[in-house]
């Protein structure tokens, strides 16, 4: 659990370094238009970026222990700030699309694994075999064609906050995250399948059946059960994947969240933006991480920590 | 399988559900929004501080300008009431409409003007012409304020009134005595519409509420004149829809109700379309522009800038680039077609060469082979054809080119840099101009001879050009300005500056229950009403 | 993405190959059985082919366009003006682009681009991860701070540091190969690694230890070759994840150059209408769709044969 500590120290050197080595001096992109050589230099001096990359990293470092993660260079305002206003988005978002992805993938994912080899298991592996390879965006295109345009079911893009009522926020939101669950759910469906098959074959379950206890009980709160770990590992570290997929499809929808602003942030090169955008993912994804390992205790009695 | 007969029965139900209250949600918040999609993103607040258009229009919104340009070019008043000059026009009067108050409750005083003049001043480049004039300003009188002049300015109505950026905005005392260069902290203006600061978010949205308070003139709206009547309670930019099918799709469902740049792709669609209309709000348009860089080879020798201007013909770059016949025009003048100045006047050199022509005028130019390296940004879709187009027509005239394709602010960063090419400088550069930002040889950026010291990146240096356009700035009479125009509009052409690429109109996308749309230069958010 | 599924079962991978060459030799003979390995194989070979033999299937210079023949519909004929400046008949099969292009010739010539990008992408990953896996695995004391920068490296989602990387640097075909590699390098260090550790407490490699064999001979006779199933499963994996990246790039905008005909930047240029020109966006996503699905399925069907614990277990 300490651990997250330094990786989280090293997420930080890394985004340092990959933003500071690269080519494209930030004072002249910041200075805009009109500017001159003696301007672009005082900004340069402002920022800090005439000092060693060493002390950079220093002031750098303690800004961002103390919550400070810079002053976006693109939307002139803070870069937490921009963050706080993007946030709403973007957690909705992958809240409502791990919930629907849950609630889908797990029972397929059980219901395949209890019928290992037959149709329904072979058409679900394909279909997550296909939720791999089909590009979100194209996957976007074809939902907001069918059933914004063609039904008119649903709003073709935006997003509408929570405090504007509850059904605007669930409409505007229910083709982004079926757009993003698909590839989540074809992930997490192969783990349930694959964790429960897995304890299907164990001893307790032919106890069980034995026993003669109905098969959804077996199925459930035996084997279910037990291939919980694995699958909540897998939503653990799907989270990079669906950060990911926050980015193309907040594109796509026109959505103002965190994906969104990545995107707009790198096209300006806004280095404090962007800098402060993958920190903070990295960071999610780190603690994230952190608490799934933390609920291994709640599914198996046996981990202490 | 039971289980997932119930999950496809749940999921209806949670569907048909949700169809039903979106309807009346619609309905009841949308009737005095007026919900617009501008053609960028806002991020700078200071109109004074950026030339960018969004700011400019951010600044039309909540401040009030003492003059403006109707939609013939003449310069009307605005904030002023009534002004007059002296004998020997060294010394202008000008007094204020009675009833002029900032957002915060206090009156517009002639100190908030002269204070808004003076950074103006300092960041425009009409304004920095004229304070080359100015001598001083005083303001005998709250209502009043006086301008002395050095010595008669021929452009000082027009500086004052100027249309685009940047727009001399009014704004309060405390706020015009930020530091030129730095921007402004507070959003106070006395103009139509109030700024919601703390709904701003940018990326996202901008928001403007009407301003009760507000006095409009009692002529009719007319370019950035007459009178700034708000029909409607609340107006939305929403700055987070950028994805051009993203934009018509959410206009035809009616999510939005103006797009203030339509994609030439969508016209076609939107003008069949029974339940939307394509307003025409700025016929004078824009103006495409190459320019090069005159400070290395091979564009420092005028002989093969000659010969690019003999083979960019305009018809290809307006066809690829906008492709509807009836949004683009040819027009071979630098000063924009229709509009005082504009006129074919010498520019043989382009409007009546051909590709033969170019080959020729290459191979006598002395061209030694060097690849011509043009920037084009990525993420401009309404210059980001010209590139390509401009590099396949110098191939064919037998030149060598290296097109680099880059996002615009980084383009924006490196036309900055003198540098040469090969060291990450650059030859050639394109973009678009408003009619109002080009349509006299002050306020063209471009015909600024003045060599490193001019103010626009490719540092074009002609000493007979900087002397016709010192000529006319002092110039106050109209029919000796329009042949001082010509005449550096030909010299211009004699030593190619800049290539003029042809000139199309934006067009503006609009539902049809919105009305009262006037002809102005860009995008005024007054005089509109939402049925 | 799918790579994600192998990492953590790093561990089971390592008992079901030895350097045992007979079972070597019937696994291969497993991997030639097997439907979704003939099948992606299958697939694939036609891409190859249609990649190296583009100039030949009637296509044109994919990054010349007629402006007069801008949009059309699959199957209308139109124009196109070469760089001598003749004007030359075409029938666009799959339309043209808003400039004018041959989306025919682009979405063609575009299957090079991806081959290559996910190919490379896959190799170069390989590359460093194994070198990297090996010296983590056998030199100790770097062992510790090399894991703790590969754990860093994997807090940051996948493709933020491609877009990060590809939009710094200027974008060309290198650097998004290597911006595609990055994020993948630790999870190929990973099982590099655990496979390293599990191996050289096998008999025979002590063996060799103590009869004094080089550190380098041992990694390259005895541990190397024990990498080449799961790596090769991980490979395609890489691969298809990086022709899906590349795609992504390009469609945010800040992918290879737009002229250089990429499925991504067809399918980038054609959303401004995808409405009005669907097919803009169709017929590149329709390869790209294929090409991951089929090196999903190779990559499936390689895992299910060379490794077969690890194939029920995902």
């Amino acid at each position: 659990m300490l651990a997250t500590i330094p990786v989280l120290a090293i997420v930080a050197v890394l985004v340092f370094l990959m933003l500071r080595l690269t080519p494209g001096d930030p004072a002249a992109i910041l200075a805009g238009d009109a500017a001159n050589t003696e301007q672009i230099a005082k900004i340069r001096e402002g920022l800090g970026l005439d000092r060693p990359l060493i002390v950079q990293f220093g002031i750098w470092a303690r800004d961002i222990v103390s919550g400070d993660l810079g002053e976006s260079f693109y939307f002139k305002m803070k870069v937490t700030a921009l963050i706080g206003q993007r946030l709403e988005a973007t957690l909705s978002l992958a809240t409502l699309t791990i919930l629907f992805a849950v609630s889908t993938a797990v029972p397929l994912g059980v219901l395949a694994a209890w019928r290992f080899g037959g149709w329904f298991d072979r058409m679900l592996m394909g279909f997550s075999v296909m939720g791999f390879s089909i590009p979100v965006f194209v996957l976007a295109y074809i939902l907001i064609w069918v059933v914004s345009l063609k039904l008119g079911w649903l709003p073709v893009q935006g997003y509408k906050p929570i405090s504007e009522g509850f059904w605007p926020f669930l409409r505007h939101l229910i083709l982004p995250s079926i757009t993003l669950a698909v590839i989540y759910v074809a992930l997490i469906a192969r783990v349930t399948r694959a964790s429960v098959l897995e304890a299907l074959g164990e001893d307790y379950i032919r106890t069980a059946r034995a026993k003669g206890l109905p098969e959804s009980r077996v199925l459930i709160r035996h084997a279910l059960a037990n291939a919980a770990i694995p699958i909540v590992t897998v939503i653990g570290i799907g989270i990079g994947l669906l950060i990911g997929g926050v980015v193309v499809t907040e594109s796509v929808y026109a959505i103002p969240g965190l994906g969104r602003l990545t995107v707009d942030a790198v096209l300006a090169r806004d280095f404090p933006t962007i800098q402060g955008v993958i920190l903070f993912f990295s960071v999610v994804y780190v603690v994230v991480n952190l608490l799934v390992d933390l609920s291994y205790v709640f599914f198996d009695p046996r981990i202490r920590y | 399988m039971k289980a997932r007969r119930i999950a496809a029965a749940f999921s209806l139900a949670a569907l048909a559900s949700l169809l039903g209250p979106n309807a009346i949600a619609q309905a009841q918040s949308a009737d005095r929004v007026l919900r617009v999609v501008p053609h960028s993103n806002l991020a700078i607040l200071d109109p004074i501080w950026t030339t960018a258009y969004m700011s400019r229009n951010h600044g039309y919104m909540i401040y009030d300008t003492l003059f403006g340009t109707d939609e013939k070019a003449q310069v009307k008043p605005q904030m002023v009431e009534e002004w007059s000059a002296n004998a020997d026009k060294r010394l202008w009067t000008f007094k204020l409409r009675k009833g002029l108050e900032f957002h915060d409750g206090k009156p517009v005083t002639s100190e908030d003007v002269v204070a808004s003049i003076a950074r103006w001043g300092k960041r425009d480049a009409m304004g920095s012409a004229l304070m080359t004039f100015v001598d001083r300003m005083d303001t005998p009188a709250p209502d009043t304020f006086r301008i002395f002049l050095r010595e008669p300015c021929g452009f000082l109505l027009e500086a004052l009134g100027k249309p685009s950026s940047n727009v001399l905005f009014i704004m309060p005392k405390r706020m015009a005595d930020t530091d030129a260069f730095k921007q402004i902290e507070e959003h106070i203006g006395s103009g139509p519409y109030v700024f919601k600061r703390d709904e701003f978010k940018p990326g996202d949205k901008s928001v403007y509420l009407k301003n009760t308070k507000y006095v409009p003139r009692k002529e009719p709206a007319s370019g950035s004149t007459g009178g700034k009547n708000v029909y409607v309670d609340r107006v939305e930019w929403n700055l987070a829809l950028r994805d051009a099918q993203a934009q018509v799709n959410a206009l035809q469902k009616g999510e939005v109700d103006i797009l203030e740049a339509l994609a030439f792709d969508h016209y076609e669609s939107v003008k069949k379309d029974t339940t939307l209309q394509i307003p025409a709000t700025a016929p004078a348009g824009l103006q495409y522009m190459a320019r090069f860089n005159h400070l290395h080879k091979p564009f420092d020798n005028a002989k093969v800038r000659q010969a690019v201007l003999a083979a960019f013909s305009q018809q290809p770059f307006l066809q690829a680039q906008v492709g509807v016949k009836e949004l683009y025009r040819v027009c071979p003048s630098m000063f924009t077609c229709g509009t005082p100045y504009g006129s074919p006047f010498g520019s043989e050199i382009q409007s009546k060469s051909n590709m033969k022509k170019a080959q020729e005028l290459v191979k006598a130019s002395g061209y030694d082979g060097t690849p011509i390296v043009i920037m084009k940004p990525t993420d401009l879709a309404s210059i980001q054809k010209l590139p390509d187009v401009a590099a396949q027509l110098l191939r064919q005239a037998g030149f060598k080119v290296d097109l680099q394709a880059m996002d615009w602010q980084t383009l924006v960063g490196r036309r900055a840099k003198k540098d040469a090419p090969e060291k990450g400088g650059w030859h050639m550069f394109l973009t678009a101009w408003q009619a109002h930002d080009i349509w006299n040889p002050i306020a063209n950026a471009a015909l600024d001879a003045r060599g490193e010291q001019s103010g626009w990146f490719g540092w074009g240096k002609d000493d007979k050009l900087v002397e016709l356009r010192n000529q006319f700035m002092r110039e106050v009479d109209d029919a000796k300005k329009k042949k001082l125009a010509d005449a550096i509009q030909a010299r211009a052409f004699e030593v190619g500056t800049h290539v003029p690429l042809g000139e199309y109109v934006q067009p503006v996308a609009a539902r049809k229950n919105i009305s009262g749309f006037f002809v102005s230069n860009g995008n005024l958010y007054w005089n509109l009403k939402k049925n | 993405m799918a790579t994600d599924k192998t990492a953590d079962n790093a561990d089971d991978a390592l008992s079901t190959e030895s350097a045992d060459v007979m079972r070597y030799e019937s696994a291969w003979q497993r991997v030639r059985r097997s439907w979704s390995v003939r099948i992606g194989g299958c697939v694939l070979l036609v891409l190859l082919f249609i990649a190296v033999a583009a100039p030949w299937l009637g296509t044109v210079d994919p990054t010349l366009f007629d402006a007069g023949s801008r949009d059309l519909k699959p199957g209308q004929p139109g124009e196109i003006i070469t760089l001598d400046g003749d004007t030359i008949k075409h029938t666009f099969i799959m339309g043209s682009d808003s400039f004018g292009r041959d989306i025919y010739s682009r979405v063609i010539y575009g299957t090079r681009v991806s081959l290559v990008v996910g190919a490379f992408s896959a190799v170069v990953a390989l590359a460093f991860g194994i070198v990297l896996g090996l010296v983590s695995g056998y030199i100790r004391w770097l062992d510790g701070p090399l894991m703790r920068v590969m754990d860093g490296v994997m807090a940051i989602p996948a493709i933020l540091i491609a877009i990060a990387l590809v939009a710094m640097f200027r974008a060309s075909l290198l650097s998004v190969i290597i911006a595609i590699a990055i994020p993948e390098i630790p999870r190929v260090t990973r099982l590099v690694r655990s496979l390293v550790l599990t191996i050289r407490e096998e008999p025979y490699v002590e063996a060799a230890v103590s009869l004094g064999t080089p550190t380098w001979k041992i990694m390259f006779s005895h541990i190397l070759p024990n990498t080449v199933a799961p790596l090769l499963v991980q490979g395609t994996y890489i691969c298809a994840f990086g022709i899906l990246v590349e795609a992504i790039l390009s469609f945010l905008g800040v992918g290879l150059p737009p002229d250089i005909p990429t499925w991504g930047n067809i399918m980038s240029e054609g959303r401004s209408q995808f409405v009005t020109f669907p097919h803009n966006v169709f017929f590149p996503g329709l390869f790209l769709a294929a090409t991951v699905l089929a090196v999903n399925i190779l990559g499936d069907g390689l895992r299910d044969t060379l490794d077969p614990k690890m194939a029920r277990r995902a």
